[in-house]
């Protein structure tokens, strides 16, 4: 236990650091971007670089949520359970922080807060999924039925996501794309080493501080196994 | 000879609970064994083991001769469960939901329609077959529960309280039934609250305790229930 | 397979003897439709609205009146122990999934089948037979996947104390890549298009269908173990 939590107030400090530096390039290191007409991009497009890293990890989330499903169901091993609700939990919040990022990007680049967009809806998908996910657990009370059953869920939700992804596409594409040729629409395309660099910091913060939250996440839900299991005992 | 029932080391944990400890049981080729215990101390949770509906936690079952994880299906066609819930659809004719029974444990055509009949006429509901079991009493939905249970010849049958609820008249036929020369040859696991019906029936007695077998006796060792009362009655709390 | 029928079979005598659900499915569908259509009451004659809308109301209705449904399909069986019967039979868990499929698809599939022509009356559409049968197609693929995910969940709540409000809490979200091409191939059909518009739609249906078929599956015996 106690190796544990000092590993995890290493990574918090490293999160902390990295996020700093982080924010710091974001604001300071990063030089305006123009388009293709060679306008200056307001300011609200630096939310780019951490709302896509955001929203990357929040799907790496739920692919912990699935996995650790699977090697529940495969060895009813309640370590499995703790994994999958701790991702789950973390997961629902950067789900949240797609959103919010997303809208506030939106009002300012289009002028409305949400828009029915390919990826903005996709990660709407997955917020919905999340919290039914967590309704399911609420709705359960004995501990192994509850992680059976939410490793259901969490095995079909995993997968209908990227099955809505697809059926959004074919509903509605309006999302400019940020990388690859097909550079039309409002967005440009990502060039330019600083632009690049910012980013990928931008996405090591974003993943430390999943790391974190997840290991802090899955210490705690542990020590209350603990103690259920000594109340249990007395 | 092959034992009917053969357990090995069988626990089963729920949650941090463990429920069975490590039982070790062989029944014999038309035994007829009861099972007394305290509530809580894993009756049901061994006849589930045993009928599949449950996998153990660690240690093995078999019955007839096949393990009950790695093939459950040639395991539950051995196996006829008398519960104290009736397994009946409501919305069917007592005919319909042996049929639907009969067909779904592989027997089909003369041979079901035939078995159905002799099985009725045994319970005494020959005459009600074409009627609903929702307006059926509640003696006639246990008698007819019973001829479920023994539609496909099973040959190890699990009594799982029988007793409870059942009226004088579905006692008597069920009592019948298991004397009467068809199932003389199958083997019988019953577990039991009512000590002194279970003990006139059974031919060896266990008593179940906190997960573990306490005591493992046959009939002829006593003289007599009274006997088997006074010896054994401190294993029950 | 043979017993996935037998269980179907079973259902579907049961329900054909009450119309239990049957009725109340059909009639909540048919007051959806109602509501609807009083409300655009106004621009019923406009064609290109009604165009948009239409299918979207079509499939809200089968939605909630299929999921009316859904919540009762295994309620029947826990009345009288009867899901440990089936599972003390020697069949595997896949086939009782598989049986209980079968008979949702047909109680939904029909209640689809008698709502559509009010569906067709209400919203003023004249459709020829080669439309109908593409849209029945729709209608089967769609819900298919409906009842796919449905039924898996449907016994996933059993064991829950919030049943009938839990199940489209959880549905719903893995319902809309399903519903999204239904109601898009709806519409393409309503408006004119021929099927080889509409093939994007069906790939997609035919592949939700078949995945969430084959997992459902996999995962069933899970669901039910006690």
């Amino acid at each position: 236990m106690a190796s544990n939590s000092r590993k995890t107030g290493v990574l918090a400090v490293a999160t902390a650091s990295v996020m700093l530096l982080a924010i710091y390039m974001l604001f300071f290191y990063l030089p305006p971007i123009k388009d293709e007409a060679g306008e200056v991009l307001s300011g609200s497009f630096r939310i780019f670089f951490f709302h896509m890293p955001i929203a990357i990890i929040s799907y790496l989330a739920f692919g912990v949520v699935f996995a650790a499903s699977i090697l529940y169901l495969r060895d009813k091993s309640l370590k499995w359970d703790i994994y999958a609700r701790s991702a789950a939990e973390v997961g629902t919040l950067f789900a949240f922080l797609v959103l919010v990022t997303g809208s506030i990007w939106a009002k300012d680049a289009w002028g409305w807060y949400w828009i029915w967009d390919l990826r903005l809806t996709t990660s709407l998908v997955l917020f919905l999924v999340y919290l039914a996910y967590t309704m399911l657990r609420k709705a359960l009370e004995e501990p192994e039925k509850r992680a059976r059953l939410s490793a259901v869920f969490g095995i079909l939700g995993f997968i209908s996501v990227p099955l809505s992804f697809f059926s959004i596409r074919l509903w509605r594409s309006a999302h400019p794309l940020m990388f690859g040729g097909n550079t039309g629409g409002s967005g440009g395309g990502l060039e330019g080493t600083a632009l690049q660099l910012t980013l990928l910091v931008n996405f090591i913060a974003y993943f430390l501080l999943f790391l974190t939250l997840f290991s802090v996440k899955v210490q705690n839900e542990r020590m209350e196994e603990e103690l259920d299991s000594r109340r249990y005992a007395e | 000879m092959e034992n009917a029932v053969s357990i090995r080391e069988l626990s089963k944990v729920f949650g941090k609970t463990p429920v069975l400890k490590a039982l070790d049981l062989d029944l014999k080729k038309g035994e007829f064994a009861v099972v007394f215990g305290p509530n809580g101390a894993g009756k049901t949770t061994l006849l589930k083991l045993i009928s599949t509906l449950i996998e153990p936690t660690g240690g093995s079952v078999f019955v007839s001769g096949f393990n009950i994880t790695e093939e459950p299906e040639k395991v539950r066609k051995e196996i006829g469960m008398l519960s104290h819930d009736s397994y009946l659809y409501g919305d069917l004719t007592a005919k319909e939901n042996l049929h639907f029974f009969g067909k779904m444990y592989g027997i089909n055509g003369q041979e079901l329609e035939k078995r159905i009949l002799q099985l009725l006429n045994e319970v005494g509901l020959a005459t009600k077959a074409d009627e609903r079991v929702s307006t059926f009493s509640r003696g006639m939905k246990q008698r007819l529960s019973i001829a479920r249970a023994l539609l496909h010849r099973p040959s190890l049958l699990l009594l799982d309280e029988p007793y409870t609820g059942l009226d004088p008249g579905a006692s008597l036929v069920f009592e019948n039934l298991l004397k009467s020369p068809e199932f003389q040859g199958s083997t019988k696991l019953m577990v039991s609250h009512d000590l002194e019906r279970g003990f006139a029936l059974c031919d060896r007695v266990l008593i179940l305790n906190k997960g573990k077998f306490v005591y493992d006796g046959f009939k002829v060792n006593f003289s007599g229930f009274q006997e088997f009362r006074e010896k054994c009655g401190s294993m029950l709390t | 397979m043979i017993r996935s029928f037998y269980i179907a079979a079973k259902d579907l005598k049961a329900e054909f003897r009450t119309k239990q659900m049957l009725n109340s499915m059909f009639i909540f569908s048919l007051l959806v439709l109602v509501v609807f259509s009083i409300s655009f009451g106004d621009f019923l004659g406009d064609t290109e609205k009604v165009e948009k809308l239409a299918p979207g109301v079509l499939w809200i209705a089968f939605t909630f009146a299929g999921m009316l449904g859904l919540s009762r399909t295994f309620v029947m069986e826990t009345e009288n122990g009867c899901l440990e019967a089936l599972m003390l039979c020697p069949v595997d868990r896949g086939a009782i999934y598989t049986g209980k499929i079968l008979s949702n698809l047909a109680i939904v599939f029909l209640m689809e089948a008698v709502t559509l022509p009010f569906f067709i009356i209400l919203f003023n559409y004249s459709l020829g037979i080669g439309t109908l049968l593409l849209l029945l197609l729709i209608l089967f693929l769609g819900t298919f996947g409906f009842i796919a995910v449905g039924t898996l969940l449907s016994a996933l709540t059993l064991g829950t104390r919030t049943r009938e409000l839990l199940l489209p809490v959880l549905l719903l979200p893995l319902l809309l890549p399903v519903l999204i091409p239904a109601v898009e191939a709806t519409a393409g059909i309503l408006a004119g298009n021929s099927i080889g518009n509409l093939i994007p739609e069906i790939r997609l249906l035919a592949v939700y269908d078949l995945v969430f078929f084959v997992i459902s599956h996999l995962v069933f015996e899970h669901v039910v173990s006690d």
